[in-house]
């Protein structure tokens, strides 16, 4: 029989005993900081590699919000929607106001993100499983096919300008507002990611969670099944949509690709390869993902789809853990060799 | 107004052509343990259901302290003071025994807290003592999937009494439960519920159990209740003994 010992800080569940498993959270936080730090270093050390990085934690954000509803077993195939919305709410005020400051703009764009996952929500949260997830998609359709339509506000196809918005007050240059934006996407992926796994942790937070195993005992314990998964979307939608507004910052152009299916789908892959559930795994997955597709794109042409979809089927087949799955397994049997254990 | 915790009145409930609730009307009053017997199909479930809010019955009403709660559903029926606990154990599988207890009572107190760590909760002695006292302290660190059927019980009767509630219903609380333990656990059960001045109805198969920890028995049959007094009462009863025991009077 074996017990929980620590905190679920990846995956959501299953029994984690044993000997060895506080040596491996240290290990596993120390891996951690560590990789925070070299993010850091990266725009001194690989400035070539800041765009990616830059990409990568936006899109990590997002993903992080994909990863918020899988703990309570749900699957959105539509979550770009709020990935898209934060991104245009972003651009409509800089259109509107060219001068506004960076922060207004990232806020407006969550704000967007959050008032619309309210609506949708109401919706979305009185189904599971399959039903959700497609109820998700059509969402973001519709909104893919308003910004294709009504190109006189939209821009259509081609997407609005997100001119380059100021930071407290003053214009910066192309690459010094990179740096700001960079750092800024390094400060949310931590606080962001560390309020997350607190989340998870949460009277709140659990309650959310207990939906993937028992809705009938959340029922019977006076909470609503709906509230509670209501709770976890619009968190999840409000990750999405800091990812997405950043993401717009950073390309300078919102199009409707960003709520476009294969956007969304983009979310739930790198949050398996990542490993689902966890909240490391959302940006170690974006960070791999970006990585291959950058790179396969360049050497590989047209079937870097195939490298991906061939490493993610390795992944699910070995791994179901994901990238995390298989770093936590390796501190432990680690941490279980030094202890001496099995 | 009326004198009772529970009342219900006139229900009536079918699934296709079988009548489970047939104008059950019966009074539960505060501070008594009523065991309800029958045979298997006799709708003693049913009628726990109804009084939950699970199934709404075509026909009559619930009342709660008085008050009308046939409309409701089962989360405000839990907030008026009716807990549960099931005849297959209702719990969140990928938990542990003691976070079972403590998203119980975060429910209870709504806690809206999203940054605290769950298991610091000021509530966290006194869910433990809980699992104590249902024999399950022990395995408050185990991952409830893992523990046996009986356990897996005691802690969905735990989770019930964690919301501290003024009535508690309770499906075959012994079902599952060792033969050797079931004796020891009512009495514990028994006894806490008295402590809390908690009312209980459970329905129950084990003749033995009914006969030593209800204050009163009723007796389901066809839908409805058929029989109503106290324990020594009922089970000499020549029907229960040939249409509930089995036994030859």
């Amino acid at each position: 029989m074996s017990t929980r010992t620590d905190q679920p800080d990846t995956t959501a569940g299953k029994t984690s005993p044993e000997k060895g498993a506080s040596p491996m959270k240290s290990a596993l936080s120390l891996l951690w900081i560590i990789g925070i730090a070299a993010v850091v270093a990266v725009p001194f050390v690989a400035p070539s590699l800041k765009l990616l990085f830059t990409f990568a934690m936006a899109k990590g954000l997002g993903v992080l919000g994909v990863t918020v509803l899988l703990r309570a077993g749900q699957v959105s195939f539509g979550h770009a929607l709020y990935f898209g919305i934060a991104a245009y709410a972003g651009a409509f005020l800089m259109t509107a106001m060219p001068s506004t400051d960076f922060l207004i703009v990232l806020l407006a764009g969550v704000a967007g993100a959050t008032l619309a996952s309210i609506f949708v929500g109401l919706f979305v949260v009185r189904y599971r499983g399959i039903f959700f997830g497609m109820l998700n998609l059509a969402f973001s359709m519709i909104f893919w096919s308003i910004l294709e339509k009504f190109y006189h506000y939209t821009g259509g196809a081609d997407g609005i300008r997100l001119e380059r918005p100021t930071v407290f007050g003053s214009a910066l240059n192309f690459n010094d507002f990179g740096m700001i934006l960079y750092y800024v996407l390094v400060a949310l992926m931590v606080g962001l990611g560390w309020y997350t796994m607190r989340w998870f942790n949460s009277p709140v937070g659990n309650l959310f969670q207990t939906i993937k195993t028992n809705e009938t005992r959340l029922e019977y314990l006076g909470v609503s099944p709906k509230r509670a998964l209501l709770s976890g979307y619009v968190l999840s939608a409000a990750l999405c949509g800091v990812g997405g507004v950043m993401m717009g910052m950073a390309q300078g152009v919102v199009t409707p690709e960003y709520v476009w299916w294969v956007r969304s789908a983009e979310m739930v892959f790198i949050a398996v390869l990542g490993g689902a559930g966890s909240v490391q795994g959302a940006f170690l997955g974006a960070l791999i993902y970006e990585a291959v597709r950058t790179y396969a794109s360049v050497y590989a042409g047209d079937v870097w789809q195939m490298i991906l979809g061939g490493f993610l089927l390795i992944i699910i087949l070995f791994a179901p853990g994901g990238l995390i799955g298989i770093l936590e397994s390796l501190f432990k049997r680690k941490s279980d060799k030094k202890g001496g254990g099995k | 107004m009326t004198d009772a915790l529970l009342e219900t009145r006139d229900l009536v409930i079918k699934f296709g052509g079988v009548t489970a609730a047939d104008h059950v009307s019966l009074k539960i009053h505060a501070g008594r343990n009523l065991a309800i017997i029958g045979p298997n199909g006799a709708g003693k479930t049913t009628f726990l259901n109804i009084c939950t809010g699970w199934l709404k019955p075509s026909q009559g009403q619930v009342l709660f302290e008085g008050r009308d709660i046939t409309p409701l559903p089962p989360r405000k029926i839990v907030d008026r003071g009716v807990a549960r606990a099931f005849q297959i154990p209702q719990l969140f599988t990928e938990h542990t025994a003691l976070e079972n207890l403590l998203i119980a009572v975060s429910a209870r107190d709504k806690r809206r807290n999203t940054v605290m760590d769950m298991t610091q909760i000021p509530e966290r002695a006194e869910m433990l003592h809980l699992l104590d006292m249902v024999g399950c302290a022990d395995v408050a660190d185990t991952v409830v999937v893992e523990l046996s059927e009986g356990q897996r019980k005691l802690i969905d009767i735990a989770i019930a009494l964690a919301l501290k509630p003024k009535l508690l219903l309770m499906d075959e609380p012994t079902s599952g439960v060792a033969s050797s333990e079931k004796h020891s656990i009512m009495k514990i059960l028994i006894g806490a519920l008295k402590e809390a001045e908690v009312t209980s109805v459970f329905v129950e198969h084990d003749m033995g159990i009914v006969e030593n920890y209800a204050d009163e028995v009723a007796v389901w049959n066809n839908g409805n209740m058929q029989l109503r007094g106290t324990p020594a009462e009922i089970l000499e009863h020549p029907d229960v003994i040939r249409d509930v025991i089995g036994e030859v009077a």
